[in-house]
């Protein structure tokens, strides 16, 4: 060790209330979890899960030499058929779980790794890094399942042909529809994405918490019209662009219109992420007990 | 003067019905402070309050005038080496402190400065782009002191910083840890390797089940515990038993016992002051030859086993 080496003075860093310096932090955040969490091998199972809708649907469009022929002739059917997988296989299963392993390990992660302490070892509000994390988490978290919708909706699309797909895409419901579809995923990762940090931040085995909010969302269809309200995939569902049935079981309400829907969602996951920020400000580090 | 100082004002720290500390009140000043205790007397804990890692349930501190609950402005003035042995997926050395760097607010070319000044402290300059994971358990030590002074604190808090070492890290750990002192920093060091820490410190906070038993300077500790545990000194002469004889009837002598090899004697004193001087009296008055006097046991160690193993903690 050489200890000759001479010392400098620390130049101040921006003091108190600094949104720009809050920022910097955000971006530096946001540049390690990316790249910790989801260059690695780890990721790659997440990767692959989220491939699995596209390539069910690639194989539904084209495994069959019919299939591009019955697509063009049942469009209607097509499109529903597509937003039933939509619903079940992609926003309530992959976008669903894909949310948990991002979100619930970004904080529950660096405390199984022990790694946690040195963010908050650095000269940060504990705000921000909740900021960070879950900025970090829905770059990620929207990134891949938009794409996997965008890629499922291509296939959908691809097989109807060019001529048909400008005409419906522009001159018709098309964009709006895929639009949609990208915004629900959006939303859905947005909202899931709060929750289940603030899950990882409050359980130590947040497997179960997720289950259990599984079936809740799951059975939502089930549930009485006030208790339908108090989950995300009912709005999530409201905003869908082709409505699916829920089958002869299911309590039947109106869906929320979109400029309520949205909005809840939004402020749901604002009241979720102020829910995170306290908690982390009385959170100690002790992985003794982990 | 409280922005010099750090400070614990009446702290206890409960985890459930388990006690971490009790009662701490304690300022410490610039300079080297050891933390001197026994495996889960407290040490870590305190050195956890101070960096607001784990919240009083109790108490105030105050470090240089900041609350450690207070990251954004406390990490400006602090660093941490602690003994969590963990780091973040997939680093290199390089990247661990820079990225931490990163995260304090300062800009790229600063990181990267200040990246490379401290690693070059810690003399890892040749692994800094190899993976952590890949890393000794010395170099792991190292790069974890490397990212705690990277910022250049006032303030350093290192748990067990030795441990893992070897014996020439650890000669270069203790000469960097002196001159940090030097420059004015507080270092507050918890180790168990009482030699070194009795060489490198200013002062020591002897604690035990959770409470300070003794704090201040080595040898003012010491001293504040002779009326419970007298000073022992070897005096090596030529005639032992002539000696013995002519000090004992001192009222600062408390006990004179032969050396097995009959060339000295162990002499126990409750005021070494007074004893050294009848010392200096005897000596020049009986023409006694004298080769050497040595306080056996005025280190941090005898002070430890008096305060902490008659506690019945016992672990050295």
């Amino acid at each position: 060790m050489r200890a000759a080496v001479e010392i400098q003075a620390a130049e101040p860093v921006a003091p108190g209330r600094d949104w720009s310096l809050w920022m910097r932090q955000i971006r530096v955040i946001l540049r390690i979890e990316v790249k910790k969490n989801f260059w690695g091998r780890r990721a790659i199972l997440i990767y692959l899960a989220a491939a699995i809708p596209v390539f069910l649907i690639f194989l539904l469009t084209f495994i069959d030499s019919e299939g591009p022929a019955d697509i063009r002739r049942h469009w209607t059917s097509a499109q529903t058929t597509f937003a039933v997988i939509y619903r079940t296989l992609i926003l309530q299963t992959m976008v669903y779980f894909g949310c948990a392993w991002i979100f619930m390990n970004l904080f529950r992660g660096e405390v199984v790794d022990k790694s946690l302490h040195y963010y908050f070892l650095c000269a940060l509000r504990r705000e921000v890094l909740v900021a960070g994390k879950y900025i970090s988490g829905l770059v990620v978290s929207v990134v891949l399942f938009t794409m996997t919708t965008a890629a499922s909706l291509f296939f959908l699309y691809y097989a109807r042909g060019y001529p048909a797909n400008v005409d419906y895409l522009f001159d018709g419901p098309g964009l709006k529809q895929c639009l949609t579809y990208v915004g629900i995923t959006v939303l859905a990762c947005v909202g899931y994405g709060a929750v289940f940090m603030v899950i990882g931040l409050f359980f130590r085995n947040p497997i179960i918490p997720a289950l259990l909010a599984y079936g809740w969302e799951w059975a939502n269809f089930l549930l009485p019209p006030l208790l339908k309200k108090i989950s995300i995939i009912h709005y999530l569902h409201s905003l869908s662009p082709i409505p699916v049935s829920d089958g002869p079981l299911a309590t039947v309400i109106d869906p929320t219109p979109a400029w309520i829907s949205v909005p809840s969602m939004i402020v749901f996951t604002s009241v979720v992420l102020i829910l995170a920020s306290v908690r982390i400000r009385r959170m100690e580090i002790n992985y003794g007990n982990e | 003067m409280n922005d010099q100082l750090i400070i614990f004002k009446n702290v206890s720290k409960f985890y459930g019905e388990i006690l971490g500390v009790n009662r701490v009140t304690l300022t410490i000043a610039p300079g080297i402070t050891s933390l001197v205790g026994p495996n889960g007397s407290g040490k870590t804990t305190l050195m956890n309050l101070m960096t607001g890692l784990i919240q009083p349930t109790r108490g105030l501190i105050s470090v240089l005038g900041i609350s450690p609950s207070n990251p954004q402005e406390l990490f400006r003035k602090l660093g941490y080496c602690g003994q969590f042995d963990s780091f973040p997926r997939g680093m290199t050395g390089y990247e661990f402190v820079k990225s931490f760097l990163s995260v304090h607010g300062l800009s790229r070319k600063e990181a990267e400065d200040k990246t490379w000044r401290a690693i070059e402290r810690v003399d890892l300059i040749e692994a800094a782009h190899r993976k952590v994971a890949a890393y000794s358990k010395g170099m792991r030590q190292r790069i974890r002191l490397a990212q705690a002074i990277a910022h250049e604190p006032a303030v350093m808090i290192l748990d067990e910083p030795l441990n893992g070492l070897d014996p020439m890290a650890r000669a270069e750990t203790i000469r960097l840890f002196r001159q940090l002192a030097q420059e004015g920093l507080h270092l507050i060091v918890s180790s168990h390797i009482l030699h070194e820490v009795d060489k490198m410190s200013d002062r020591v906070v002897l604690i035990n089940n959770g409470y300070i038993l003794a704090e201040g300077g080595v040898l003012s500790v010491r001293e504040e515990k002779l009326e419970e545990h007298p000073m022992q000194i070897l005096i090596r002469c030529d005639r032992p038993q002539e000696f013995a004889a002519r000090v004992f009837a001192s009222d600062s002598v408390v006990e004179a016992a032969l050396h097995q090899d009959r060339q000295g004697l162990f002499i126990k004193t409750r005021n070494a002051d007074a004893f050294y001087q009848l010392l200096n009296r005897v000596v020049i008055e009986n023409g006694i030859n004298v080769e050497s006097v040595s306080p056996v046991d005025d280190d941090l160690n005898a002070v430890y086993h008096y305060l902490i193993e008659s506690n019945g903690a016992g672990q050295v």
